[in-house]
């Protein structure tokens, strides 16, 4: 007999304890509840894809913005760091699955992707609840410009806000369109990040809102949560990614921005010799 | 943005037969296959790549110590476990090697734990008694990537022991800096695993030796992801030479079956 106490992993030893699903060759599958052969039968991927991560469905003109969002956001430029991976990966002939999971999980940078997503709903759920507490519009403002003024502070930016290179964002305006033509432009965090543009501009800080700040702020609306809303955008840069993936292979080998051994600027110490022994 | 890829790492003059191939190759300064080939050990090469500077020879022993203390974490962990779980199915090498770097990469026993916990050391600025309160305050950024975890960076899950395997890669390493880190959880494994409520584990090994090799937390971070992935290639590729069947597949308790009153379950 081993004289050994029980042990808190104990309790997840043997058969696999699940709620979410499983599957059993040559009869059926349950995903999260529900037979997925039987009463999923007519979900689109993108609507089991969100039923799977919030276990409940969207309807069908909020899964219409989900994937207008990541069209929208999808440029088929190599020139991206992330897209770059991926055709990298083709360059060398490595292999597609290989190369696009390598440049998914790129993506989650911190200067862009799912980083800037998680701060940017964080931000924008800490500046609603500040600004829920105010009682006059006035007294809201100023909620808000504490806010930003704390962002600020801590962090030197405020995610969803303001864009390197150009700070006009391209695509506001047709991802808006999109919103209101489905309905969805109006919800009270779509209402927020433009009251938090305005008062930016107004008070000088030059900070534009940007792609970011209008996804969260519409799946904010949609009810999702950080960690939500973080999960769901892992697909976001996908369909960029394939046809850099494909031109590169089109190409010789190496042939995706090729570098001469001058082309690389050294910048450390001066030749040394190793000390004898 | 910049025109041109720029590093003070690697130097390389181009050959007169192709502007695309090197003929010497420089890192650091030093001739790597003109002089340093067949005079430096793979630590020492590794420790200059990071450091940028020749390491003494303690702490080459060290890293050389260290990269046998991490070289295989077992089947068991879970980062190795998902490297056989696609060698099993018959994934690409690199595709092993990458499930066994996700999963090895997290707060629970893997890489961003090592960061972590060397944040802690170094923000001890030398008074090694401040590290309970570091590891208590450095843990955790509420809003992360990486998910949430209850222990110290480098001690636990779960048992209240530190592990012989740990206790003996503590002494060992320990030896080669007497006043370092290591040297500290050595003396004070007891005290420390008693205020934590677990036991040290390898991650905090990793740390402690990291730190002692003078590395800042990405490095440390990155220089435990690489260390980790030979056991991983090891058990991945003995994981190919075997039948699927023999891979454990397990039985399952479904809790929310629709074609079911009680819980379904299918033996394993």
């Amino acid at each position: 007999m081993s004289r050994q106490a029980a042990h808190p992993l104990d309790a997840h030893r043997g058969p696999l304890r699940t709620r979410v699903g499983a599957a059993f060759p040559g009869t059926r599958a349950v995903f999260r509840g529900h037979d997925l052969h039987r009463d999923l039968a007519d979900a689109s991927w993108l609507d089991l894809y969100v039923f799977g991560l919030l276990g409940r469905r969207l309807e069908r003109p909020q899964l219409e913005l989900l994937s207008s969002m990541w069209a929208t956001t999808s440029y088929p430029d190599t020139r991206l760091w992330n897209n770059r991976v991926a055709a990298l990966a083709a360059s060398t002939r490595s292999s597609g699955t290989l190369g696009l999971s390598a440049a998914l999980a790129v993506s989650e940078a911190s200067i862009y992707g799912r980083q800037i997503d998680l701060r940017a709903m964080d931000f924008l759920q800490r500046a609603l609840r500040a600004s829920s507490q105010a009682d006059s519009d006035q007294a809201r403002d100023e909620k808000l410009l504490e806010c930003i003024r704390s962002e600020l502070a801590q962090r030197r930016k405020i995610a969803g806000f303001g864009r390197p290179i150009n700070g006009h964002d391209e695509r506001i305006a047709p991802l808006r369109a999109r919103a209101q033509a489905l309905g969805l432009h109006d919800g009270p965090f779509c209402r927020l990040v433009q009251h938090i543009e305005r008062l930016l501009l107004a008070h000088r800080y030059r900070l534009r809102m940007n792609y970011a700040a209008l996804t969260a702020s519409l799946c904010a609306d949609m009810g999702l949560d950080v960690r939500q809303y973080y999960l769901c955008s892992f697909p976001a840069f996908l369909a960029g990614m394939l046809p850099c993936y494909l031109e590169a292979l089109e190409k010789p080998a190496h042939a995706v921005m090729p570098q001469r051994v001058e082309d690389v600027q050294y910048t450390g110490v001066a030749p040394r010799s190793w000390p004898s022994d | 943005m910049s025109a041109q890829l720029s590093t003070r790492i690697w130097q390389e003059t181009a050959s007169a037969d192709s502007a695309y191939q090197a003929e010497v190759a420089r890192c650091h300064g030093y001739d790597v296959y003109g002089e340093l080939l067949g005079r430096i050990t793979w630590p020492q090469m590794l420790l200059l790549m990071l450091t940028g500077e020749l390491p003494t020879a303690t702490q080459a022993a060290l890293a050389s110590d260290l990269m046998v203390a991490l070289a295989n974490p077992g089947p068991r962990h879970p980062a190795v476990h998902a490297a056989m779980a696609g060698a099993v199915g018959g994934s690409p090498a690199a595709a092993c090697l990458q499930a066994a770097l996700a999963v090895g990469a997290g707060r629970a026993g893997g890489a961003r734990e090592v960061f972590e916990a060397v944040t802690a050391w170094r923000a001890c600025k030398g008074d090694f008694t401040a590290l309970p309160t570091m590891l208590e305050t450095t843990q955790n950024e509420a809003l992360d990537i990486w998910p949430r975890h209850a222990s110290w960076p480098g001690f636990g899950p779960y048992d209240a022991t530190t592990p012989l395997p740990v206790r003996q890669a503590i002494a060992q390493l320990a030896r080669h800096v007497p006043d370092g880190a290591l040297s500290y959880l050595d003396r004070h494994e007891t005290a420390l695993r008693s205020l934590a409520g677990e036991g040290l584990n390898f991650c905090g090994v990793s740390a402690a030796a990291s730190f002692d090799l003078g590395l800042d937390a990405a490095q440390a971070e990155m220089l435990h992801l690489l260390l980790t992935l030979p056991g991983a290639a090891a058990h991945a590729l003995e994981q190919r030479t075997t039948h699927y069947k023999a891979f454990p597949y397990g039985g399952v308790e479904l809790g929310d079956d629709p074609d079911a009153v009680v819980p379904s379950r299918e033996a394993a």
